[in-house]
């Protein structure tokens, strides 16, 4: 009897853990899927697996592989079985939310770096409130993740010579 | 027998001192807020009643100019803190993220005067140790340029700040947290901090301040991102409005490229310690003693 107002209060009291269900160490932002794809198993649960290398065409025509792509394809990162999780080198499923587990397998001193809040970024409050750590890929594109260059913002102005001066 | 001459010349001293604050006060038509302003104390002499006054009635006067609601917070320092900055010079790109979301956040002028306390400068490759060619006007289709890097500079919260010891009235000082802050009702404009600062750290109003009525941020601090008025000084305060309530400065959440870093020197899990004990780093001008607490460092 006592144990249901006590999840309750729990729950009002630390709020509920918004991005990472399965991680609160690393509360992170939302991976950058592209809207109404999710979950994947909406279209791959019926459809035979194809591991074979090759150029997608009527779907994801929009994903060009050039992350050490003769090394790798869909399914060294994707779980076929499951195509809802992603996969690790040995392995195990992990959810979308933890994708920097993934990431960390190759680039271990840049995931301990990411762990420490040195490389990549942080936002929100670091002390008193909900702290949310960018997720790898919300930067990089996994599939092409060199970082793109922007357009910078306008110089600030000149200061003006008057009076002829 | 009674003193009387002593208490007559007590009373003729204080009616003339009244007579000549009346005089100079009502010939001018202040308006009562003005009145108030002028006679304001300096920050650090106002008990908590008088500071509790001056926000009121700067809410007030801002309410009449802007016809916005402020939250004007006077939260002091947390004696557990000392801030520092550190900003990864591998990373960044030069896209000048920061200073617009600083000039938002912190209600700088947009133009004419245009302020912005952050500077981007741009160097070539190899030349890092040559400040004297570089410069913040670059204005390319796309960046990172090839062959370039780009530093920020602003200001720098020195241990030992020049600005703090050439201002004639005190009115800008270090604060327990490390952050170098303004009191601008009591600026006089006189700018020799902007003279002292090795920086280029501060700027100045020569204006009266713009800023688009639906731009203005109204959460500030008293000693941070109020809206100024023409004629005073200046600067980065780390975001003292949100880093004293536990969240991040507004350049670092607005950079792209995760190059900006924050955290208290003090505690030994903070990003900031963990960048000075692994990474390396530099601060600008080290010659000068005058110990920023602001870190460039390289993670790559």
């Amino acid at each position: 009897m006592k144990i249901v107002p006590l999840v309750l209060f729990a729950i009002i009291a630390f709020g509920v853990p918004v991005f990472a269900a399965h991680n609160n160490e690393y509360p992170v932002s939302t991976p950058p899927l592209t809207e109404g794809i999710f979950p994947c198993s909406n279209c791959h649960a019926g459809m035979d697996v194809n591991a074979k290398k090759r150029e997608l065409k009527d779907e994801h025509a929009n994903i060009k592989l050039h992350h050490a792509e003769n090394d790798r394809w869909c399914l060294d990162c994707h779980n076929p079985a499951d195509r809802d999780k992603l996969k690790l080198a040995n392995g195990d499923k992990i959810p979308f939310t933890e994708s920097y587990l993934l990431c960390g397998q190759c680039h271990g001193n840049i995931y301990r770096d990411w762990k420490v809040g040195i490389h990549g970024k942080r936002i929100g409050y670091f002390k008193g409130g909900q702290r949310v750590y960018f997720l790898c890929v919300n930067c990089h594109n996994p599939h092409d993740p060199k970082f793109k260059s922007l357009k910078p913002e306008p110089p600030p102005t000149k200061p003006e010579r008057k009076n002829g001066r | 027998m009674e003193d009387r001459s002593q208490t007559r010349r007590d009373f003729m001293k204080m009616m003339s001192m009244g007579a000549m604050a009346a005089l100079s006060l009502g010939s001018l038509s202040c308006t009562r807020a003005q009145v108030e302003a002028f006679l304001q104390k300096h920050f650090r002499e106002m008990t908590e009643a008088e500071k509790k006054e001056a926000i009121r009635r700067l809410e007030e006067t801002y309410f009449r100019k802007y016809g916005k609601k402020f939250h004007i917070s006077t939260q002091p320092a947390d004696t557990a803190v000392l801030w520092g900055y550190g900003l990864d010079l591998s990373r960044c790109i030069g896209c000048r993220r920061c200073v617009y979301a600083c000039v938002k956040e912190n209600n700088q002028s947009r133009s004419n005067p245009q302020l912005q306390w952050i500077r981007v400068v741009r160097l070539k490759d190899g030349s890092l140790i040559n400040l004297e060619n570089t410069e913040h006007y670059y204005n390319p289709e796309k960046v990172p340029e090839p062959g370039f890097q780009y530093m920020p500079v602003q200001c720098q919260h020195c241990e030992n700040p020049p600005c703090v010891r050439v201002c004639p009235v005190h009115a800008t000082w270090k604060e327990p947290d490390g952050i170098v802050v303004v009191d601008y009702n009591w600026c006089i404009g006189c700018r020799y901090c902007m003279a002292a600062c090795p920086y280029k750290g501060r700027v100045f109003n020569w204006g009266q301040p713009n800023i688009p009525p639906e731009e203005l941020n109204t959460e500030v601090h008293y000693l941070g991102n109020r809206p100024r008025m023409k004629n005073v000084v200046e600067k980065c305060t780390f975001c003292i409005q949100r880093v004293r309530n536990g969240r991040y400065p507004a350049c670092v959440e607005a950079c792209p490229t995760g190059a900006r870093k924050f955290g208290n020197l003090l505690d030994p899990d903070s990003e900031i310690r963990y960048i000075i004990e692994n990474k390396r780093v530099f601060r600008l001008k080290e010659d000068l003693n005058t110990e920023p607490k602001f870190y460039y460092f390289f993670s790559a």
